[in-house]
């Protein structure tokens, strides 16, 4: 009836239990940001378009994503293109869950959280995404305008795409870029908040 | 393939650690080795190779930090009168605290083996690695500590 001893071992001793570690790994989280040593802080957010999740590196926000289910995709993403030190850390994004909170209530026309475009490839890509920067709340711009404010007029179809990889959906307003005649053109989230985003602008006068 | 992001890697083994440093340092002693270790592990990440076992890789750290805590405490003993937490459910049938009373009193390379082996369920090969011997050697070791175990356990009645 005696059990050999290395499978008494294998049961492990007593006191492991889940919630301990669990804490003692928030407690690293807390530790390793108090150290400098998070490369990439996220979180995630609520907001009226659902989830979102924001990350933010030592020189500002470097994504801003819906999260559609793709959390751990866009983290993968992060951790190959930015650094693998990806921690979640709430704290870190509070200055711009707050001016989120604040455009989601009409009191805020132009966020002012620091942008990290490394992100976006250096060139075209980069300067059609900084043109869609100078929209301002309540207006829009067309393929077009933007791909000539970049420097190429002629480059409407690749300024599409520059605009639907951006990396920092709502903060840069890439959803203020309509087609010419005013059609909604494309949006990597879903046309509907691309929508949504233009009603809460009062963009299109309605 | 690349690294998995560091909370990941941090959610997936928690655990884990958690448990052997439980078993290698005492309960008392897991939660500042924890810290200890995966701070380390933070700090080292970026050059981890991607596709080394980072299981083996953090345990290799948890058991040189849990090896580092016997140091420091020195060779006294422990206080025998705070007897870990029994915890909620065990996974395969409740731990033997009077075993692990038992491995607490083993020299303290010894006891790492043996969390080691049958807690972080190393092979010898990345145990020789992780405390920095001869498979040979950390063979030895575990053999003695089983052995000195099962005749420790005999003689308490």
């Amino acid at each position: 009836m005696t059990t050999d001893i290395e499978d008494l071992l294998r049961r492990g001793p007593a006191g492991d239990d889940p919630a301990a570690a669990r804490d003692a790994a928030a407690t690293v989280a807390t530790r390793a940001d108090e150290m400098g040593l998070i490369d990439v802080a996220y979180a995630e957010l609520d907001s009226p378009l659902g989830a979102l999740v924001a990350a933010v590196s030592a020189k500002g926000l470097v994504r801003l994503a819906y999260e559609n289910g793709r959390r751990d995709a866009v983290l993968e993403d992060l951790a190959t293109r930015v650094s693998p030190r990806v921690l979640e850390a709430p704290a870190r994004l509070d200055p711009l869950r707050r001016e989120l909170d604040e455009y989601w209530d009409g009191r805020r026309k132009r966020f002012d959280v620091a942008l990290d475009l490394r992100l976006t490839r250096p060139g075209f890509t980069r300067r059609i995404l900084t043109a869609a920067t100078q929209i301002p709340f309540g207006e829009y711009s067309t393929y077009l305008g933007v791909a000539e404010r970049a420097g190429s007029p002629r480059a409407v179809r690749a300024a599409g795409n520059a605009l639907g990889s951006n990396p920092i959906a709502i903060v840069v307003p890439c959803h203020r870029v309509l087609r010419t005649g005013g059609g909604l053109g494309g949006y990597t989230g879903g046309l509907q908040r691309k929508e949504f985003l233009l009603g809460l602008e009062h963009t299109l006068g309605s | 393939m690349a690294l998995p992001p560091f909370q990941r890697f941090l959610d997936e083994h928690r655990e884990p650690v958690y448990r052997f440093l439980v078993a290698a340092a005492g309960a008392q002693e897991a939660d500042d080795c924890f810290q200890e270790t995966f701070i380390a592990a933070l700090r080292a990440y970026p050059k981890v190779r991607a596709d080394s076992n980072l299981r083996a890789w953090v345990l290799t750290i948890a058991g040189r930090k849990a090896i580092d805590a016997h140091r420091a405490r020195g060779r006294r003993p422990l206080p025998a009168a705070s007897p870990p937490e029994p915890a909620a459910v065990a996974p395969a049938g409740p731990a033997d605290t009077e075993l692990w009373a038992l491995v607490a009193g083993l020299p303290p390379k010894q006891r790492t083996t043996v969390a080691l082996r049958f807690v972080g369920d190393l092979s010898h090969a990345e145990i020789a690695g992780a405390l920095n011997c001869s498979e040979d050697a950390a063979r030895r070791n575990l053999h003695e500590a089983l052995t000195k175990l099962r005749k420790l356990r005999k003689e308490t009645p």
